[in-house]
C-alpha cells in the first residue's frame, strides 16, 4: 500500500462507518450502529442497487426469535409484522417418498417463550422496504454507488466510488454478498465446497389453511420443506441433486405438478405453483477470515450455508448484532472501534458458531440425503431420542432460533 | 547509573521515570509488555467516564459525552487513557515528566488524528503556573512518586471549584503482593520486573488522608478485579489490589 498524499479535493467526505452492501444484513447493520453509536455518527451505505429503487427479491426469510427481537429494537419488525407469518409448529419427517405413511418424528410445537413463536416467515421484499425506510428516517446516508477501491492506512481507510469521489472513515465493512467483490479486494480467501446438490425454490397456493406449520421432509435425494407464508401460501424450498433439480423446472407443468404433489401430499387440498420455480445451486462457503485492517465481512460476505435449517439470514443478523456491540462498547469509552482487539472480538464471536453451523448442517444434509439403511435406522433412532427428551427438545428449538451460545444483546431484544 | 535519592519537595522520582522511558514504543502494543494495561482499559475507561459523566450531568450514550471538559491525565505514559478521552469529547492535557513519553504519545495521537495538549511536566509545575481543570486525574500515578502527601495536595489545587479528582492505584495488602508483584511480574511475565515496589504501594486510609490534606475529601471508592476466566477487568466491591478513589472538594 503506498501512503499516497491524499489530495483533498471536494467529491471527499468523512464517515464513522461505511458499509458497502444494502441488503438486509448491510441496512441491519447501518441501523445498529445508529442504535448504539448515536445520532451524531455518521453511517454511509453504498449499494448500486438504490438507483433502481425497487428490490424485486420474491423470496421469503425465516426469521427466528432471535432476529425477531433484534428487528423489533431496531423498530423495523412492527413495520413487517402485518406481512410476517408465524411458523408454531415445525414437523420433520424422513422417508421416501413412496411411503404410505411419513412417521413424524420431530414436532417442534413450542413457543420459546410464552406468546413467542420461534420463527416467522417474511417477504425479502417487505423486510428490504421497511429496512431501507428505517435507515433513511434515521438519517443514515445512502449512495447509489458501488465501492470502486478502497485502501487501507494505520489511522483509516480510504473508500473510493462513482467517479472521483472518496470517503475516509476509520471502518469499512463489507456486507455485499456471498460472491463479495470487497472480501476479493481485500485479498481474503474463501473455504467452500459444493454440495452437487440445488434448491428449486417457488412460492405455491394450497385450499386448506397451513395454520402456521412448517414440514421438513427429509427425503433421499435432499430436504423437501415447506415454509408458512400470510394467506393459504407456503414457501416451497425443493433440494435435488444440481442435474435433477434441472430436469424438474424443465419439465412440462402438469408434469412439475405431479412431482411437486407426490411431496407436498394433498393434506392441505389441491396445490399449485404461483411463481415461476427458480434453481439455487447450494454450497457451503467460508471466509478464511472474517476481518481484516479496519475491514470487516457481515453475512454472505463472510459465510454462505446450507438453507437446510433456514439458518443463513439469521447468522447474518447475528454477526450484525456481534459487530454493532463490539463497535459500541470500544467506541463508549472512546477506544479505536476498528482496531485489531475490536474486531478480534466479533471474529472470535462468529467464527466457531458459523463453522458449527456449517458442519452442522452440512451434517444433517449428508446424514439426511443417502439410502444408506443403516443410517437410516441410525436418524431414526436419534431423532426419535430427541423427540422423547423434552429438555434436548427444549435445547434444539432455542437453538434454533438462534438463541444459545454467548448472544449478542440485540439478538437478546436488549438495545445497545 | 547513580541511585538518585528523591529530594523531599520533589514529586518525581527519577529511576521510576526512567523504567517507564525504557517500554518506548511497547506502550502501544497490546500484546506487548503493556498488555495487562491494555486490557484493563476498557473497564477503567467505563468508569472514568461513568464518574465523570454522572457529576456533570452529561449524556453517557453520547458519543462525546465528556465534551465541553477540560482533563488533566497525570503520568499519561504513551497516552492510552488520554487518546480515549479525548475521543470522548474532552479537552485533554497529558503531563509526563518523561520527554520519550511525550513524544510517543504525541505521534500516536497525531496518527490517530486527535489533538491533545501533551507536555513533558511535573504535576507541580503545571499547580505553580495556575492551571485550572474539571477533571484531574492520577491513574497508577502515586504508587511511583517520591513523596505521596505532597503529590496529591499538589494535584488537587489545579481541580476547579465544582470539579472532580480521580485517583487509582495498588492498594498495600498481602493479596496485592501475590497479585500485583509475585503473580503480575514474576510468574504470569505481564509486567516488567521491578515496574512496581510493593513498598511503594498506597492504601486507601493514606489516599484518603493525602486528599484530607488538600481539602478534598472522598466520594466513591471502587475496585477493579480481574476475572481469570473471561480474561477481562470488571469494577468490584473488592479494593484490595486495584482500586479508584474519587474525591470533590470539602463542603
Amino acid at each position: 500500500m503506498t501512503a499516497s498524499a491524499q489530495t483533498h479535493t471536494p467529491a471527499s467526505g468523512r464517515a464513522d462507518v461505511v458499509i458497502a452492501g444494502a441488503g438486509l444484513a448491510g441496512l441491519s447493520l447501518a441501523l445498529a450502529l445508529r442504535d448504539g453509536l448515536g445520532r451524531d455518527a455518521a453511517i454511509t451505505v453504498l449499494d448500486p442497487a438504490f438507483a433502481r429503487g425497487t428490490w424485486g427479491d420474491p423470496r421469503a426469510s425465516a426469521i427466528a426469535a432471535g432476529a425477531r427481537r433484534l428487528l423489533t429494537v431496531l423498530g423495523v419488525w412492527d413495520k413487517v409484522a402485518q406481512a410476517a407469518e408465524p411458523m408454531r409448529t415445525m414437523v420433520v419427517t424422513d422417508s421416501r417418498t413412496r411411503d404410505v405413511a411419513r412417521p413424524v418424528f420431530l414436532t417442534f410445537d413450542g413457543e420459546v417463550e410464552a406468546g413467542e413463536a420461534f420463527a416467522y416467515m417474511v417477504p425479502n421484499a417487505v423486510l428490504q422496504q421497511a429496512l431501507t425506510e428505517a435507515a433513511q428516517a434515521a438519517g443514515v446516508t445512502l449512495i447509489a454507488e458501488p465501492v470502486r477501491a478502497f485502501s487501507t492506512d494505520r489511522s483509516g481507510v480510504t473508500v473510493s466510488y462513482g467517479a472521483d469521489q472518496t470517503l475516509r472513515a476509520p471502518l469499512l465493512v463489507a456486507c455485499d454478498g456471498a460472491r463479495s467483490r470487497l472480501r476479493e479486494m481485500a485479498g481474503i480467501q474463501t473455504v467452500s465446497w459444493a454440495y452437487g446438490q440445488s434448491a428449486i425454490t417457488f412460492t405455491v397456493e394450497h385450499e386448506r389453511p397451513h395454520e402456521g406449520r412448517a414440514e421438513e421432509h427429509f427425503l433421499p435425494g435432499g430436504p423437501f420443506a415447506t415454509l408458512p407464508l400470510p394467506g393459504n401460501r407456503s414457501s416451497v424450498v425443493w433440494t435435488e441433486r444440481t442435474a435433477e433439480a434441472q430436469r424438474l423446472v424443465e419439465l412440462p407443468a402438469f408434469r412439475f405438478q405431479e412431482e411437486l404433489e407426490q411431496r407436498f401430499g394433498l393434506s392441505l387440498g389441491a396445490v399449485k405453483p404461483v411463481t415461476k420455480p427458480s434453481v439455487h445451486p447450494l454450497g457451503f462457503a467460508m471466509a478464511r477470515s472474517f476481518i481484516g485492517e479496519r475491514f470487516a465481512l457481515v453475512g454472505d460476505a463472510a459465510h454462505l450455508i446450507h438453507p437446510i435449517a433456514g439458518q443463513g439470514l439469521n447468522m447474518g443478523l447475528r454477526d450484525v448484532a456481534a459487530l454493532a456491540e463490539a463497535i459500541t462498547d470500544a467506541a463508549r469509552v472512546g477506544l479505536d472501534y476498528a482496531s485489531p482487539q475490536v474486531l478480534e472480538r466479533y471474529q472470535r464471536w462468529r467464527r466457531f458458531d458459523t463453522l458449527a453451523m456449517g458442519v452442522a448442517t452440512d451434517g444433517l444434509n449428508k446424514l439426511f440425503s443417502n439410502h444408506s439403511d443403516a443410517l437410516r435406522l441410525m436418524r431414526d433412532v436419534g431423532l426419535g431420542l430427541v423427540d422423547r427428551l423434552p429438555r434436548l427438545k427444549g435445547l434444539f428449538i432455542k437453538d434454533a432460533a438462534g438463541l444459545t451460545g454467548a448472544v449478542p444483546k440485540l439478538m437478546r431484544g436488549v438495545a445497545l | 547509573m547513580p541511585q538518585v535519592s528523591p529530594q523531599p519537595n520533589l514529586t518525581v522520582d527519577p529511576a521510576e521515570v526512567a523504567r517507564f522511558e525504557a517500554l518506548g514504543e511497547e506502550w502501544w502494543d497490546p500484546k506487548g509488555k503493556m498488555a495487562p494495561l491494555h486490557a484493563i482499559n476498557p473497564a477503567r475507561l467505563a468508569f472514568l467516564r461513568d464518574v465523570i459523566v454522572r457529576h456533570f450531568g452529561h449524556d453517557p450514550r453520547s458519543l462525546r459525552p465528556l465534551k465541553g471538559l477540560r482533563v488533566l491525565d497525570i503520568g499519561c505514559g504513551g497516552g492510552l487513557i488520554s487518546e480515549p478521552m479525548a475521543r470522548m469529547g474532552a479537552d485533554m492535557v497529558g503531563i509526563d515528566p518523561s520527554a520519550g513519553n511525550v513524544e510517543i504519545a504525541s505521534a500516536h495521537a497525531a496518527r490517530a488524528d486527535l489533538t491533545i495538549d501533551y507536555r513533558a511536566t511535573t504535576a507541580e509545575e503545571l499547580a505553580d503556573a495556575g492551571e485550572r481543570f474539571d477533571v484531574v486525574m492520577a491513574l497508577e500515578v502515586v504508587e511511583h512518586v517520591a513523596d505521596v502527601g505532597l503529590f496529591v495536595r499538589r494535584a488537587v489545587e489545579m481541580v476547579q471549584p465544582n470539579g472532580l479528582f480521580i485517583g487509582s492505584t495498588l492498594n498495600r495488602t498481602g493479596k496485592s503482593f501475590a497479585l500485583a508483584i509475585v503473580g503480575a511480574e514474576y510468574v504470569l511475565r505481564w509486567l516488567p520486573r521491578g515496574t512496581h515496589r510493593w513498598d511503594k504501594f498506597v492504601t486507601p486510609g493514606e489516599f484518603e488522608a493525602s486528599l484530607a490534606a488538600g481539602g478534598f475529601e472522598m466520594r466513591e471508592l471502587a475496585g477493579l478485579s480481574f476475572d481469570p476466566l473471561r480474561g477481562t477487568w470488571a469494577l468490584s466491591a473488592d479494593t484490595d489490589v486495584n482500586y479508584f478513589i474519587v474525591a470533590g472538594p470539602m463542603g
